[in-house]
């Protein structure tokens, strides 16, 4: 019996961690618990197998993997930016004015109210990444007028749920900031992979629910006349909008050869300044140059456009890592909810509270992994759950779909925080083995997760609306028209086709990967800090939202700032930067282990990264300071230009080293 | 038994002030951070010192704020399990847990992280980047943290003990968990609200709720 739980400590560990976390006790005590207790085990059976490499003095390596591992790691810093951000943001009222000025704006279409919930959705996600804040807020304004015009209910609180989840999978959302530190990937290229996907999700959104107005067209109709307040003026805004590019694109070739750097970025700020300014001028003095509905699009839309681009913009230019975006994205986040008037102590004090909060469960739930995973890898757990994994038949994408449909069901149950810090580290090393992209396995498992907050009956979203919508009938005020509930039943019903596309999704995202690497690009031109190379091909592209003839990588990422990626980019800069790596990938050839890709991708990196590249060496016996050592040297060096991606990479690379050590040699302790 | 509540409510005013008092780095920190990131872009240099300041702050929020996280019952539980159990068998989840999983996990690292600072304060440990910070004050702040849960962990089991043993009121902080059905009907407002900008009592509660994700 002893002889039996000495050989398979690891199950057996892996079982009692999952009975530990249904008692409902806090997770990251649990986690913890469960480590120590099984590393006290452990120890004593030691002599009984020789798959057990624990023994006490290990357990003073824990001080140092909380110091290295997660106090000082630049990544995490990250988490309480964005929440700050999201939080402020989120009562700052954006949404509300968006979501009333863009129902407006497309209400006249059949369809149009989802529509507006798919786009308000999507630059919700963008900005305040707060699932709980987008669904209520459209749940209270979109869902009744959507029920006074009689859309369909499970239709429009499938809509509404479904796009306030997208804030999981469009940066910068926590999730992928996670997701990147526990699979040590740098979140910049994180983001730029997840950012097609994300895309092309809310446009399946949109399929879908145009699909609905083709096949039903009861089910979504458009806005009668007289509940049009805002008014007739669509031509004002297009021409405005045609002005606006005007500008911008002479601007841009006018400061080509005045600044150094980025003309096409000042040239589109002037643009937007400008016409940002001509809409405030026209409310301000009642002038009568917009018509009323271009002068509120053209208001309600900018700053958050704006804002986004402040954060996302600078990190896939590669001007700022994710940490320093989110930072700025937080001051830009205050500034806003000043203008706005919405600035106060009491609001203050409730984000700063909540984000204090919020990172200390995070943070102790890694915390409590890391004595997890001491024990687990130090009874070769890893290597259990490895042999586990690639023995599924269908090599990678046996892989991932046995990867996928298992974290599918996990969120049911778990949410992605438990996830990601459980589950993710022990698919990594496996993932890995088998020439997986990480960043391309993170997105899908990405947008998987999205699902956990839409499974019937436990989705969290599913319970944000169902406590904003009415429950029994009520008189609706505006037509006096006694009105039918929105039932339990019919929150979840509707969810379901949204479950389905995302599936659909994570199906897609398995079959073209292409979508996620293009943020190969990216790296390959953003950390090589050679301004020389990087800038001209950026200047003498000239065009803004033109298509580049020249391969510069940089081109997508100046378009996406403004939700407006052109689809077929990613596919011509990928096929010309990366011509060695494409064609690998692109071609879904089960039988070919993609072996050269999993070999071009490091190679890639070590050059690019040079000196830093030894840190993607495990090495136990390193201090972890060392990654502090990278970032002093590259900020001492203060080289103009230099890339912060390349020490969010070396951070990253870091980070495996730490958490997968060799155990089969004894630590030094100093 | 009155002593022992007393006693839990020292602990609960003093973990309070910490979490409360940290939060406010959070405002620091992301002006620190913003300040490090306009430096370096705009006069092209940076200061290891003020970046290690950045993960010194979080450190600090992040550590001196757990015990505070605790006190107001926001570190996550999986509930899909506990949500069908009785309330008393919660508590005594609840008094086991702090007593076989928090405690001797926060005290084996108080144990171990003594050394560990003491260590660093005598040989006077810089951070090995130029220019950087002592490093003693970073890794107390870990001891801090830890001796704070401890004694947060004291406290939880009074009251907890007190509520299964002495029938003392429950005043903690309900747990976020997932409404059941019946639960999320009884939640739902009755009618849809006049105006968006004056959201009802119902919504204040679900935003309260759930500010995470």
């Amino acid at each position: 019996m002893i002889e039996f739980i000495a050989h398979n400590l690891a199950p057996i560990m892996f079982v009692s961690l999952v009975i530990f976390l249904l008692l409902g006790y806090p997770v990251a005590f649990s986690l913890a618990a469960n480590g120590l207790l099984f590393f006290f085990i452990g120890v004593e059976l030691a002599p009984l197998s020789a798959d057990i490499n624990l023994f006490y003095p290990l357990l003073g390596a824990l001080p140092d993997r909380f110091f290295g591992g997660i106090m000082s790691n630049d990544t995490l810093l990250a988490i309480p930016f964005f929440t700050f951000m999201g939080l402020i943001l989120e009562r700052s009222g954006m949404a509300e004015d968006l979501l009333e000025t863009i129902g407006q704006l497309f209400g006249p279409l059949r369809g149009g109210l989802a529509y507006a919930v798919i786009f308000v959705g999507a630059l919700l996600a963008a900005t305040t990444g707060v699932v709980a804040a987008s669904v209520i807020a459209m749940g209270l304004i979109s869902l009744p007028i959507m029920l006074r015009y009689g859309y369909d209910r499970r239709l429009a609180s499938g809509v509404i749920v479904a796009s306030g989840t997208l804030a999981q999978i469009v940066p910068p959302s926590l999730v992928l900031i996670v997701l990147a530190d526990q699979l040590g990937r740098s979140v910049g290229d994180m983001y730029s992979g997840a950012l097609v996907p994300a895309i092309i999700l809310s446009g399946l959104y949109l399929l879908y629910v145009f699909g609905m107005t083709m096949f039903r067209a009861s089910s979504a109709p458009a806005l009668p006349p007289e509940a049009r307040t805002l008014g007739r003026g669509v031509t004002s805004l297009i021409v405005a909008l045609v002005i606006a590019g005007a500008i911008a694109y002479g601007a841009s070739h006018y400061l080509e050869d005045k600044v150094q750097q980025g003309a096409v970025i000042w040239g589109a700020v002037a643009g937007v300044a400008i016409i940002y300014g001509v809409a405030a001028l026209n409310k301000a003095f009642g002038l009568k140059l917009l018509s009323y509905l271009a002068q509120q699009v053209i208001i309600v839309l900018i700053p958050p456009l704006a804002l986004i681009f402040l954060v996302l913009g600078t990190i896939f230019l590669g001007v700022a890592t994710p940490t320093e975006g989110g930072a700025m994205g937080a001051v830009g986040a205050l500034v806003l909810a000043f203008a706005k008037r919405r600035l106060n102590l009491d609001l203050m004090t409730q984000a700063m509270e909540s984000t204090t909060k919020l990172s200390a469960f995070v943070l102790f739930i890694l915390i409590g992994a890391r004595v997890f995973s001491l024990t687990f890898y130090g009874v070769n757990g890893h290597i259990w759950v490895e042999e586990l994994l690639t023995a599924v038949p269908g090599g990678e994408t046996g892989f991932l779909i046995v990867v996928n449909v298992l974290v599918f069901f996990l969120a049911f149950f778990l949410d992605f925080f438990e996830l990601a810090f459980i589950i993710v580290p022990l698919l990594a090393p496996a993932a890995e083995n088998l020439g997986i992209d990480l960043i391309w396995f993170g997105v899908l498992l990405g947008i998987n997760m999205q699902t956990s907050f839409m499974h019937p009956p436990f989705g969290f979203a599913l319970f944000y609306l169902r406590s904003v919508a009415a429950k029994v009938p009520y008189l609706d005020r505006v037509t006096g028209k006694n009105m039918q509930p929105v039932t339990t039943g019919q929150i979840y019903w509707g969810a379901i086709p949204f479950l389905c596309i995302q599936l659909l999704m994570v199906a897609l995202t398995i079959m073209f990967p292409e979508m996620v690497m293009r943020y190969k690009d990216e790296p390959a031109a953003a950390p090589a800090s050679e301004e020389n190379i990087q800038f001209p091909s950026f200047g003498g592209e000239g065009g803004f939202g033109l298509p580049p003839l020249n391969p510069g990588p940089n081109g997508s990422g100046e378009n996406n700032p403004f939700g407006l990626p052109p689809l077929g980019l990613p596919n011509s800069s990928a096929q010309d930067a990366a011509p060695a790596v494409d064609p690998a990938s692109s071609q879904p050839e089960l039988g070919q282990p993609p072996s050269d890709l999993g070999g071009v991708e490091p190679a890639k990196r070590a050059s690019e990264n040079g000196g830093a590249s030894s840190t993607s060496t495990p090495s136990f016996g390193l201090p972890p300071l060392e990654l502090d050592q990278n970032t002093g040297a590259d900020s001492a060096a203060g080289s103009a230009g230099e890339d912060r991606q390349t020490t969010g990479e070396s951070s990253g690379g870091n980070d495996p080293s730490q958490s997968t050590p060799d155990l089969s040699q004894p630590p030094s302790f100093n | 038994m009155q002593a022992l509540l007393s006693f839990s409510r020292g602990i609960d005013r003093v973990t309070t002030f910490f979490g409360r008092a940290v939060s406010w780095l959070v405002l620091v920190v992301v002006l620190v951070s913003a300040g490090n990131a306009i430096v370096r872009k705009a006069f092209n240099m940076s200061s290891n010192a003020w970046l290690e300041v950045q993960w010194y702050l979080f450190g600090a929020i992040f550590m001196l704020a757990a015990a505070w996280t605790l006190l107001r019952n926001e570190h996550i539980r999986v509930d899909i399990v506990s949500n069908y159990l009785s309330k008393r068998s919660r508590d005594w989840i609840d008094f086991l847990g702090h007593l076989l999983f928090l405690l001797p996990f926060t005290i084996l690292m108080v144990w171990l992280l003594v050394p560990y600072v003491v260590g660093s304060f005598e040989r006077q440990e810089y951070s090995p980047n130029a220019g950087g910070l002592i490093v003693w004050p970073a890794k107390a702040l870990l001891l801090a943290g830890f001796v704070l849960l401890v004694f947060q962990g004291v406290s939880e089991l009074i009251k907890r003990g007190a509520i299964l043993f002495a029938g003392v009121p429950d005043t903690t902080p309900l747990a976020k968990h997932l409404p059941l059905a019946e639960e999320m009907e009884q939640l739902a407002p009755d009618y849809p609200p006049q105006s968006a900008h004056v959201p009802n009592p119902e919504t204040k509660a679900a935003r309260r709720k759930e500010d995470r994700s």
